[in-house]
């Protein structure tokens, strides 16, 4: 007796299989019976959590899995709901999704594209995922971004920053919760005036590749607005680790505010070198030199130690926050794993609840009726107010955080305090400003 | 056959046979058992091995004929990679000039890169080799990012010109194709609890495979393998007997450049994308393990060398906690855990280890790479005479 | 002018942690002829010294503490470190202040047995073998170490800092009558780079004044003819790498307040070291320290932005790029010796 193998490894894993025999073959990529790539037809749905496991991202990569690892748990009804209970839209039951069971796999993006891309093509190609999501860098999300266009399934990022990912690199299958640089330089900008004045010469290091550009360019122009003046900007190689070569000129060129457009194991060292300098305990231009470090991360802080003290940045989100999401989320967090989630936990484990809940209302997996559920969908109760997934960049539009290194920490947690919550109308841009196209949504099949 | 003695040739049809059959042998266990995990037999896995097999086997022309141990070769693979997107790019999504523009365009990058580095030899050279990968890999992570993409590498969008293609439907993105036949379409065909993917770009790469594979044979019992055989064994010797080693060792060069460039085109075919951390240092480490953990100075041994290596990468890394306490699921609680805790170390996120501990223990105990190791098998079993009269090339490693 | 200064300055300091790294590492290969891969992890090893040291001085006892509240709203519970118990809050906070310092004593003896044990369990049987074959076990050892640091320190950076009396900067400009905080350099690169030019000076001197430095020194030039002499030139070579072990070993602890170490940082060393080792000549002491010092300042060079106006992405091949100049114009690096590594 032959079969017809219409639907991928569903049927094979519930166990369905006639039994052997002379298969009659079908081309998954022609017409099939599947409406879309790898449609879960037995009780359980997979999902692909493609995160750095190795390299110099492999902690927030663990702390990203942390958090799916819990987001799966309650999903599938267990834990204590976590964000379930808060989030606005209730069409999320703790039980699975559409009924069907959260199992999911786990890749290894080593925050290189190639990696990244075979990782989440072995998802997709061997175990059968019908989403994927994680990453921490824009390189990694705009790769894997495209190749979930290309195969039809759809990409949740993790933790990218660069505003190519919802700009020019855009994809119709691909949604960012996560901010961007300009968010990042509309925030934090009117925060800098207030506190260091409107007549500042800035001195910036980036980092020599795409989001190091975008980064400077967002702080440069809404500083400018501001009155700032910019007296260089310096590009550093990626692959440099001590920045005292660049950091020494800083002083002799009359700036008196630096500012970091760096992120990772460069901002922890080229942090740690500025103030090795003494930077921050000199008077130019009869005013305080100060440092800026346009996106911090926590694990990023406690790589630099005391360095951070005092010195302002923007972040995603951060758990010391007191609405009822973030409460809800830090408890649950906190509760399994012993210490507090990073912001790139939470991007995670909120883009893991929102593509659930975006299925369940849709009424399917199907991607273009997922990125329908999405687009344009307005909620609350996550953690960063009132939010908006335009439709038109598939962007989450929410507040940002400016926050500063805390000059008295209880723990090696509370390393950053919130200085301001900059509402979501003072960082919202028009969509078209950064080209690129969004093209029509994939199914594949 | 094809200007091969017997043993060459069922060599050559050994591999051409295994590549055929790879959907099979790589699939051994059936869909949603425990194993399954171990399966390998998927399009971007299969495709990687013949990929990083070419690779490896253009730089073993190199490297196991001459001795010149180069320590840059990712770079002329990124520069065919990028080279064939610009082609999808602009010209046409057919794989057939993408791939040809990539062979050239590594083939002129290596013979520059070659004619400077081949006037110093030993780790001189590495290091030279070494120093042009790492320009090129800086300079396209930054400065350049206009033609490479920088840190987001390029993919072809909706928007690119493709002069020789019709216009898309409305709708549609580009795709890889070889006139018409999609590089991502595959055939499926489950059979009891099996499931066998046969995947159209797999096909197209392995047949090129074979081809580099064949061409590589004729190369080491050719006249002028022999020729860089007596550059590596005595190279002063050679200068005596009046003849100049360097068009040799150049020729040597840009043959494994343009292998190395062959290879970045497939994986642009294959995989529509192109970053520049394919051209950074420890890719160029990785093809050099490939061929020592395989067997430098064999036919074989490269290709097995790669496999290994992406085997590792590909799969091990995929294994987490949950899955690991599902196969020690039926132990009693206390020892399942003391399993996990065990094992956990070395799978998922500690795949390195692993990749690092095989090393050590193949280059301490097999010199001569996997290839050793199966030959000390096969001794084992066939008592009859010491393999010493071994087919040329393969049972004599790099000495 | 005063830029110029600046940048001499800076490279002085890169140059002392290239030349402290690539000194070790020609040690090990003058002395013994074997490519040693594992030197960076060496490195790493010694800056883990460090930290583990720190995270020794810090064992500690946990007091709830009622009247604050940790993340979850419970009693927050706050550290006490035994040496504070043991030796008072300031005597124990100024122990704990000065962990890196301390390191060094610690370190030496850590690296010099691990040198030895690297040296008579594994490297011993790989003198004969192809340098290829060297190459790769020492790489596959240099990812066994690094991964063994990452799976108990995690890949995140670690900060350990100087000890508070190195903070600031010291104004060099003041003292050459240059207007105030135009030339400023941190205290600790200071320290760092005296440190460096003291062992530097050191081994130098070992290696010259002393005969067992004399015997080494001998059967580098010629092995075979020292043993025939009765010397067991075996055993002198085995502490000879653990003594390398632990000149990188010390580079690294010193280097964990410039920048905050993590599992990786051996790696992003390893090339570079090379290169300065084959650029000074392979085998050749003062020409590692010399190339060091050379591709630490012609570093600091590119990296200024007056240089990058005119030649942007300078400062990402510079290192490279002099390689490759030097090497075509003077074969085998600057002080090299014909017929090393050249086969």
């Amino acid at each position: 007796m032959s079969k017809m193998n219409l639907t991928r490894r569903g049927v094979l894993k519930t166990g369905a299989i006639a039994g052997a025999g002379v298969a009659a073959p079908t081309i998954f990529t022609a017409q099939s019976a599947a409406a879309f790539t790898n449609e879960p037809t037995g009780s359980s749905v997979t999902l692909g959590f493609n995160v750095p496991q190795t390299g110099p991202y492999a902690d927030e990569g663990a702390d990203e899995l942390r958090a799916y690892e819990l987001a799966v748990e309650h999903l599938n009804g267990g834990g204590d709901g976590g964000l379930m209970n808060t989030f606005s839209s209730k069409a999320l039951q703790g039980n699975g999704i559409m009924g069907k069971k959260v199992e999911y796999v786990t890749g290894d993006t080593q925050t290189k594209s190639d990696a990244a891309r075979a990782s989440a093509r072995s998802m997709i190609e061997k175990d059968g995922a019908v989403m994927i999501t994680g990453g921490s860098s824009s390189g990694v999300a705009v790769a894997v971004q495209a190749l979930c266009q290309e195969a039809g399934v759809i990409f949740m990022a993790g933790l990218t920053h660069s505003n190519d990912t919802t700009g020019k690199d855009k994809k119709a299958n691909g949604f960012r919760h996560f901010f961007n640089s300009y968010m990042s330089g509309a925030a934090l900008a009117p925060i800098l005036a207030n506190n260091y004045g409107t007549d500042r010469k800035a001195y910036h290091l980036t980092a020599d590749y795409n989001w190091g550009y975008t980064t400077e360019e967002a702080v440069r122009t809404s500083t400018e607005a501001m009155g700032w003046e910019t007296v260089a900007a310096v590009k550093t190689p990626l692959t440099q680790t001590d920045f005292s070569s660049y950091i020494a000129p800083v002083l002799q060129s009359g700036a008196d505010v630096l500012v970091l457009n760096h992120y990772g194991g460069n901002m922890v060292n080229s942090l740690t070198n500025a103030v090795q300098f003494g930077l921050r305990d000199k008077l130019v231009n009869n005013k305080n030199f100060e440092i800026v470090v346009p996106l911090y991360s926590r694990l990023m802080a406690k790589g630099a130690g005391a360095n951070v003290k005092g010195i302002f940045g923007s972040t995603n989100w951060h758990w010391s926050l007191q609405d009822e999401g973030s409460k809800a989320f830090v408890k649950s967090f906190g509760t399994k794993y012993g210490f507090p989630p990073s912001q790139a936990a939470h991007t995670c484990y909120v883009q893991a609840m929102l593509y659930a809940d975006a299925v369940e209302r849709a009424g399917s997996f199907n991607p273009c009726a997922v990125a329908e559920a999405l687009e344009g969908f307005e909620f609350d109760g996550m953690g960063n107010g009132p939010t908006l997934y335009r439709a038109e960049d598939h962007q989450c539009f929410k507040d940002v955080l400016v926050v500063k290194g805390k000059e008295n920490p209880t723990s090696e947690f509370d390393l950053l305090e919130i200085v301001e919550v900059t509402p979501v109308s003072q960082v919202t841009y028009d969509a078209s400003i950064f080209g690129g196209e969004l093209g029509s949504c994939n199914p594949g099949a | 056959m094809f200007g091969l003695d017997k043993k060459d040739f069922r060599l050559l049809l050994l591999v051409a046979v295994l590549v055929v059959l790879a959907p099979f042998l790589l699939n051994p266990f059936p869909e949603g058992s425990a194993m399954a995990q171990f399966n390998a037999g998927y399009p971007d896995l299969m495709q990687r091995f013949v990929i990083f097999g070419i690779f490896a086997i253009g730089f073993n022309i190199l490297f196991g004929l001459t001795g010149y141990l180069s320590f840059g070769h990712a770079a002329f693979l990124g520069v065919g990679s990028y080279a064939a997107i610009w082609m999808m790019k602009l010209l046409t999504m057919n794989v057939i000039p993408a791939i040809f523009v990539s062979v050239i365009v590594a083939g002129i990058f290596s013979l520059a890169v070659g004619w400077i580095s081949l006037r110093r030899s030993g780790i001189y050279f590495s290091i030279l080799t070494l120093a042009f990968a790492q320009m090129s890999y800086s300079l396209a992570y930054s400065v350049l990012t206009p033609i490479t993409g920088g840190e987001t590498g390029l993919q072809p969008k909706v928007t690119d010109p493709r002069i020789l293609d019709g216009t898309l439907a409305n709708g549609a993105t580009p795709k890889a194709n070889l006139f018409g036949l999609e590089m991502g379409s595959s055939f499926e065909w489950s059979v009891g609890g099996w499931l066998f993917t046969f995947n159209a770009g797999y096909y197209v790469a392995a047949i090129v495979m074979l081809v580099a594979f064949y061409m590589s044979i004729r190369i080491f019992r050719s006249p002028f393998g022999m020729m860089l055989r007596a550059v590596k064994s005595n190279q002063q010797r050679l200068n005596y007997t009046g003849l100049n080693a360097k068009p040799y060792t150049l020729a040597a060069f840009v043959i494994s450049g343009m292998y190395a460039g062959l290879a970045g085109g497939l994986m642009v075919a294959m995989d529509t994308q192109v970053g520049a951390e394919r051209m950074f240092w420890t890719a160029s480490g990785e093809v050099v393990l490939m061929s020592i953990l395989g067997g430098v100075g064999t036919l074989i041994g490269p290709v097995l060398g790669a496999g290994a290596i992406k085997y590792m990468e590909n799969i091990l890394s995929k294994i987490n906690k949950e899955i690991l306490h599902q196969w020690f699921a039926f132990m009693p609680d206390g020892i399942e855990d003391i399993l996990v805790s065990l094992v956990y170390p070395f799978i998922g996120k500690g795949w390195h280890l692993t990749l690092g501990i095989i090393f050590m223990l193949v280059v301490i105990f097999l010199p001569g790479g996997l290839v050793e190791g199966g030959q000390r098998v096969a001794r084992l079993f066939k008592r009859k005479k010491p393999a010493e009269d071994g087919p040329d090339g393969k049972t004599t490693p790099a000495e | 002018m005063e830029a110029i200064i600046l940048q001499i300055l800076n490279g002085l300091d890169k140059g002392s942690a290239y030349a402290l790294i690539a000194l070790g590492l020609t040690l090990i290969f003058g002395t013994l002829g074997v490519v040693n891969f594992a030197h960076g992890a060496l490195f790493m090893i010694g800056a883990f010294c460090a930290v583990t040291l720190s995270r020794i001085l810090t064992l500690s006892h946990t007091v709830v503490d009622d009247t604050q509240t940790d993340f979850l709203g419970n009693p927050l519970k706050v550290d006490v470190p035994y040496v504070m118990d043991w030796f008072g809050e300031t005597t124990g906070a100024a122990i704990i202040d000065w962990a890196v310092p301390l390191s060094i004593l610690f370190a030496i003896p850590v690296m010099i047995a691990i040198g030895v044990i690297m040296e008579r369990g594994l490297i011993k049987h790989f003198y004969k073998r192809p340098h290829a074959d060297q190459i790769l076990v020492t790489f596959g050892l240099a990812i066994v170490l690094q991964e063994i640091i990452k799976y108990y320190y995690g890949a995140n950076p670690i900060p350990t800092p100087a000890p508070a009396a190195f903070k600031g900067s010291f104004d060099f400009g003041a003292m050459l009558g240059f207007d105030p905080n135009i030339i400023i350099y941190p205290y600790w690169r200071i320290i760092y780079f005296a440190f460096a030019a003291v062992i530097i000076g050191a081994v130098f001197a070992f290696l010259q004044f002393t005969t067992f430095g004399m015997v080494v020194r001998a059967g580098m030039a010629d092995r075979e003819t020292v043993q025939l002499l009765g010397i067991n030139i075996d055993r002198r070579f085995t502490l000879m790498f653990g003594i390398a072990a632990a000149v990188a070993g010390l580079a690294g602890v010193m280097y964990t307040p410039i920048n905050s170490p993590n599992y990786h940082m051996g790696m992003d060393f390893l090339v570079l070291s090379f290169v300065v080792v084959v650029v000074g000549g392979m085998g050749s002491l003062p020409g590692a320290v010399a190339a060091g010092f050379l591709l630490g300042i012609l570093e600091s060079f590119a990296s200024m932005r007056e240089v990058l106006a005119v030649l942007p992405g300078l400062n990402q091949i510079i290192i490279y790029l002099v390689a490759i100049i030097i090497l075509l114009t003077r074969p085998r690096g600057l002080m090299g010796r014909k017929g090393v590594m050249e086969e």
